[in-house]
């Protein structure tokens, strides 16, 4: 039996993995990628205690987040179109309208 | 054994792909390599006894999801920056490995303690794994599941509003990124 701590370590390099890319990527979609990575480190962390805790939670958690991922994943990308046609910026750090 | 062997496979492939991910300089290269976490990710659902949510995460997170990023790759033709990381990242770099090691302090000191529910998997194997997520789904969760319904109205309403082409007697300042 594979011990429960080890799926944690395992989402939570993953979440750092995804924490990471986030803090030093510069292009828009690959920061999106990050926060894609974070939240299905966060799905094996829910799926995991659900299976070592015999109970169905986790795994509807973790279909919910599946869904709200969908959904960040359509709005975030429509920003980024609106951004790129509009001649905003090309990167992330020069979006800083709102900086104060 | 077995058991060990699949886990060890699918924990270093998913963490490859996850540093490929973030570290690679094509776009499209990153978005392959998401590919690959996912569908790494989906082998740990099925380690797990989670056979809805390994078929959920291939069809709506390799098929839709990353279908979508790639999409968008390609509709904006992204070209690789020359200036790849941001500028300040060492700074970003020394908190994340900060955070980390104090995470491995806590993931290791935790002794995982819990109150077992009641879907063991005996149970569930009476009825099935995905007709018992749909029974749990479709009694404790309904409210859960209408909400989320909802919420995935408004975002895609909301991503056809915002990434329509404008119309209307405005000029456009900027033409197209050819």
């Amino acid at each position: 039996m594979i011990p429960l701590s080890a799926y944690v370590a395992l989402s939570f390099i993953l979440f750092m993995t995804g924490l990471l890319g986030v803090l030093i990527r510069r292009n828009f979609i690959i920061v999106l990628m990050s926060v894609e990575i974070m939240l299905n480190a966060a799905n094996i962390n829910l799926v995991a205690f659900s299976h070592y805790l015999s109970s169905m939670a986790g795994q509807m958690a973790a279909l919910f987040v599946i869904a709200i991922a969908a959904g960040e994943a359509a709005v975030g990308l429509a920003i980024i179109i609106v951004v790129f046609r509009g001649k905003i910026a090309t990167n992330v750090d020069q979006i800083n309208l709102l900086k104060w | 054994m077995m058991m060990y062997l699949l886990f060890g496979y699918f924990a270093t492939v998913s963490i490859l792909s996850g540093i490929f991910t973030i570290a690679l300089k094509n776009p499209v290269h990153c978005g392959l390599s998401l590919l690959s976490l996912l569908l790494h990710v989906a082998g740990l659902f099925v380690l797990l006894n989670a056979e809805f949510l390994f078929a959920v995460q291939i069809i709506v997170y390799a098929g839709a999801i990353l279908v979508l990023y790639l999409f968008v790759l390609m509709l904006l033709s992204l070209k690789t920056e020359e200036q790849y990381l941001h500028k300040k990242y060492p700074f970003f770099l020394f908190a994340g490995v900060a955070i980390l090691a104090e995470l491995l302090i806590l993931v290791f000191q935790t002794p995982y303690g819990g109150v077992k529910g009641t879907a063991t998997p005996d149970v569930v194997l009476q009825t099935g794994p995905s007709h018992a997520v749909g029974i749990t789904m479709f009694s404790d969760y309904l409210l859960l599941f209408e909400i989320v319904g909802v919420f995935l109205l408004g975002a895609i309403i909301g991503a056809i509003v915002l990434a329509k082409t404008p119309t209307g007697p405005v000029p456009e300042p900027t033409g197209q990124r050819e």
